[in-house]
């Protein structure tokens, strides 16, 4: 390992490359071990009660993650409802349909999506986006659709709805950028078999989309994890009200908005290490979700160029 | 010869148009968003931009101010966290490409990926309980290093990318002049995937640019231009989050304009970026 | 000019501006200026600002920093040393002063109050609660904005009949503090259910975060109640509810009415100076106010450090307090002025008085 070629400027360069990565290596292992150290007092004192329990409130001391785990996954299954089927559609387009001088500039726009910063998302909701969802969308989902569960309640534009469309768009410009990479390493020969097969564009592109499948979902696995893990905006618009609610416009609390709502002021050795176990179980998630993502983009795009653009 | 034109085949004739269709609308869809916001933005943030307001610094209300020290913050951060993140991200991309091999360069990798994840606000709270608290005040260097660790995953994944794509038969030519593996990588290898490697760094950059949780709790937030490094020291998104969340309509306007000011830093960001990468070989 | 040379001119610009900025870091700190830095309640913030501008016209090479976190983030922050003074609307608890590393002091700055704002269409004129209609909703118990009881309190005003929707803070906050303080003084079951605390457990409601969150949504959301800082709805021409006190009558929250609630209770402050003040006695008294404090050791480390901060402190009781009212802060009443003054004289360092 230290060379192979016998060299020693070779040692030298690669020892510190490998000092390098074993820094990464270092501080993500810090970090854990941060987090696990400082919510052991929370752990001991709830246990698995945490998981479960409903309760959140500061004052009396009794914390449970469960309506705060139920609003970060909730609004994030949403926001990938809405996203990955435009996504696909905006990939899809401009991959296969678009002329080049159209799919490139269009490209960036779309991209630059993600450039907006998210306490500009969230100021944009609260003035916008919420009023607007408020006074044409949301009667016009209850009257369709009232008799499901999930368009009930009341109607104030502020709710589980608005910070699922908020991450919706947010998380947009990353799956259709990572999708586009996963379709353009689909060999040509793929669309050119479709095609001499007597295809039309769009069953040619269903085989693409087949073929390029485990990188999409992959995809799809990165906009969730960036939905799980994105405050500032969704705390804006979501109402943070640590409640479950079957209601779409019923408000709701994520993780993330909970740490930052309430970390700089939590006093009480308790009350900041249940934050810390909050924070713990949202890197755990982020974790596996990431790692089932990275997997399966890797088994599509190893060795084939696609630039890694997503954030 | 004369095709069979069915009923099956008028189907899915009909089907791929629609497809069509409805993936342009989908594109259509995600830019008009894009448009409804910039102009958004624009049309609250416009009126309060003036020269005075990108060199002054913030004033009480009332009294006008501007966002200069916190245009100049967001540059030094940049600056701190490129100075980390830039040449240990290329450092572990490098890693990953040429070096790093079977189960712990594959263990490495997957490592950095899962940091590319990891919500900002935790890294946040991770360098406030790592540096600040030892160090007892906050500090333009605690929040460089805090956007410095979300730079770094983007870095060395685009590295490993782009060097990646460097034919062999440039190294292959390297070492059969007899240069030794590290200056093949160092002379060779890296100035060719310099362009993709620079795309790698703007994006982290325009990424970390953004960030307002990390910096509430390393950077701080101030008042006056930046003097030290250990000190804290303003920057956009904070001020321009301080500014949203006030309830003077001055402090609104100008929380939007200074929207509009990073933005543009953005956006002057990304063009760079976009023209480094024309020139691909 | 090919791409290699491009890249390094790019690193070689890049590295220049680095040390360039290194030199500024290695100067910085130097140049004879003292500088301060404090953190804490939101509420004071434009206040503070005002201050620190005007001080800093006053003393020029002092330089005080002030960032509004939010009052148990200046605890927080107070306690853990990373700043120099913090501030509080709520005074400490107990057992945060027990935990302290040093004994700290409350310095009440000005007073504020917090006030009922609703959004209710076709009603003008301003809508008067009784603290056990104020507790019935923000408890859940009345839930439309036709109840008899509030039509008891309201004769000759035609509600409407739609739902109430309660707004109050998401975040921990000295405003939630406050209310919830009021709350639980009269009434028992709002004590019992919920207590008062910056994070209290809200039984009902939209959570908004900060003053800002909490106006936004009352005024784009028809039907809607929640309690902000004067100055938020004063800012944003925000109905505010008059509030029935102790002594019977339906008080506007003004600057007057604050600072009848202050007097009224001076002669009951403690001596560190840690009051509540809300459901004061006096017949002109609003309800829900509070001081807000300025948070120090007793005992400062730095002695330079020290003594810009104790001049600081006097020159804002006293000169400080012309610029209040213009920002719709109540200032402090005389004798509390002179009780601040005892406290800040006895600030020290390395044993000896700061202020001579």
């Amino acid at each position: 390992m230290l060379s192979p070629t016998g060299n020693t400027g070779d040692a030298v360069f690669r020892i510190l490359m490998l000092i390098a990565a074993l820094l990464m290596v270092a501080i993500v292992v810090a970090m854990v071990i941060a987090l696990a150290t400082d919510s052991m007092l929370s752990i001991r004192q709830f246990g698995f009660r945490f998981l479960t329990s409903q309760r959140w409130d500061p004052i009396k001391g009794e914390f449970g993650a469960l309506p705060f785990i139920y609003g970060t996954v909730a609004s994030s299954l949403i926001a990938l409802l809405i996203s990955v089927p435009f996504s696909l559609g905006i990939a899809v387009f401009l991959v296969e349909q678009a002329p080049r001088y159209i799919a490139r500039p269009v490209g960036f726009l779309v991209e630059l999506l993600a450039a907006i910063p998210s306490v500009v998302y969230g100021l944009w909701g609260i003035f916008v986006l919420a009023p607007f969802l408020r006074q044409y969308v949301e009667p016009a989902l209850a009257k369709w659709f009232g008799w499901l569960p999930f368009f009930r309640g009341s109607i104030t534009g502020i709710g589980l709805l608005t910070g699922g469309i908020i991450l919706a768009i947010m998380v947009t410009p990353i799956i259709s950028a990572v999708v586009r990479d996963v379709l353009a390493a689909v060999p040509g020969s793929q669309r050119e078999a479709a095609l001499a097969l007597g295809a039309t564009k769009w069953e040619m592109i269903r085989v693409v989309l087949v073929n390029g499948a485990p990188g999409i979902a992959g995809a799809v696995i990165l906009g969730l994890g960036r939905a799980l893990g994105e405050t500032m905006a969704v705390t804006m618009v979501i109402g943070n009200r640590p409640e479950i609610s079957l209601s779409l416009f019923e408000p709701s609390y994520t993780i993330a908005s909970a740490i930052a709502n309430e970390f700089t002021e939590a006093t009480g050795d308790l009350y900041v290490s249940a934050l810390v176990e909050l924070g713990l179980i949202l890197f755990l998630v982020t974790f596996i979700v990431n790692g089932i993502a990275r997997l399966l983009v890797w088994n599509v795009t190893r060795g084939t160029g696609g630039v890694g653009k997503a954030a | 010869m004369t095709a069979n034109y069915g009923n099956a085949d008028r189907m899915r004739r009909a089907t791929s148009a629609l497809m069509t269709t409805l993936t342009a609308l989908c594109t259509v869809l995600a830019v008009c968003a894009l448009l409804i916001i910039l102009s958004h933005i624009a049309w609250q943030g416009i009126g309060s931009l003036n020269f005075q307001f990108l060199i002054d610094r913030p004033r009480p209300v009332g009294e006008g101010g501007g966002i200069g020290n916190a245009i100049l913050g967001s540059l030094v951060l940049l600056l701190i966290s490129s100075a980390f993140g830039l040449p240990l991200g290329i450092c572990v991309g490098v890693y990953l490409a040429e070096i790093g091999r079977g189960r712990l360069g594959g263990a490495v990798r997957f490592i950095v990926d899962t940091l590319t994840g990891i919500p900002s606000i935790v890294t946040g709270v991770f360098i406030y309980a790592i540096l600040v608290i030892p160090m007892k005040h906050f500090s333009a260097l605690a929040g460089g290093v805090a956007l410095a660790l979300i730079m770094i995953p983007i870095v060395a994944r685009t590295t490993e990318e782009m060097l990646k794509l460097v034919p062999h038969s440039m190294r292959e030519g390297a070492l059969a002049l007899g240069a030794p593996q590290w200056r093949t990588i160092l002379g060779v290898v890296i100035p060719a995937a310099a362009p993709g490697i620079a795309t790698g760094a703007m994006l982290a950059i325009a990424r970390v640019s953004g960030e307002t949780a990390p910096l509430l709790f390393t950077a701080f937030g101030s008042r006056f231009f930046p003097r030290s490094l250990n000190e804290p020291i303003a920057s956009l998104t904070v001020q321009i989050y301080n500014y949203a969340i006030s309830p003077y309509d001055e402090w609104h306007a100008q929380a939007w304009a200074a929207t509009l000011v990073l933005m543009t830093l953005v956006l002057g960001i990304n063009i760079i970026v976009r023209f480094l990468t024309r020139k691909k070989f | 000019m090919s791409v290699s040379t491009r890249s390094f001119q790019l690193v070689a610009w890049i590295a220049v501006l680095i040390l360039g900025f290194v030199a500024l870091a290695c100067n910085g700190g130097g140049s004879g200026s003292v500088s301060l830095q404090g953190a804490g309640a939101s509420f004071p913030n434009p206040l503070y600002q005002k201050w620190l501008s005007e001080y800093g016209h006053h003393q020029p090479n002092v330089k005080i920093d002030y960032q509004s976190i939010g009052s148990g983030g200046g605890i927080k922050q107070l306690k853990e040393q990373t700043v120099d003074f913090g501030a509080s609307d709520a005074p400490m608890k107990d057992e945060d002063l027990k935990s302290a590393p040093g004994e700290i002091l409350h310095i009440p700055t000005v007073l504020g109050a917090v006030v009922i704002t609703y959004n209710l269409q076709g009603v003008t004129q301003p809508l008067r609660f009784s603290p056990e209609v104020i507790t019935d909703i923000f408890l859940g118990k009345i839930k439309k904005w036709n109840d008899p009881k509030i039509a008891a309190d309201n004769p000759g005003v035609t509600l409407p009949g739609g739902d109430i929707t309660v707004v109050h803070r998401s975040d921990s906050s000295g405003t939630s503090a406050v209310f919830t303080d009021y709350l639980s003084k009269v009434s028992p079951e709002w004590k019992e259910k919920v207590g008062a605390g910056t994070s209290p457990s809200w039984p009902i409601g939209l959570g908004g975060k900060g003053n800002e969150g909490v106006t936004g949504q009352v005024k784009n959301t028809p039907n809607t109640i929640g309690y902000v800082e004067l100055a938020y709805a004063v800012q944003n021409k925000l109905p505010v509810a008059q509030v029935k006190n102790s002594s019977g009558s339906y008080i506007t929250p003004s600057i007057d009415t604050v600072v009848a609630a202050a007097s009224a209770s001076a002669a009951n402050t403690p001596d560190d100076l840690r009051v509540s003040i809300t459901n004061a006695a006096g017949p002109q008294a609003y309800p829900i106010s509070s001081y807000t404090y300025i948070l120090v050791y007793k005992n400062q480390k730095d002695a330079v450090k020290g003594k810009v901060l104790v001049d600081f402190l006097w020159w804002g009781i006293h000169d400080g307090e012309g610029f209040a009212k213009a920002l719709q802060y109540a200032p402090l009443p005389d004798d509390i002025v002179k009780r601040a003054e005892g406290k800040i004289n006895s600030i020290t360092a390395n044993g000896a008085a700061l202020r001579k």
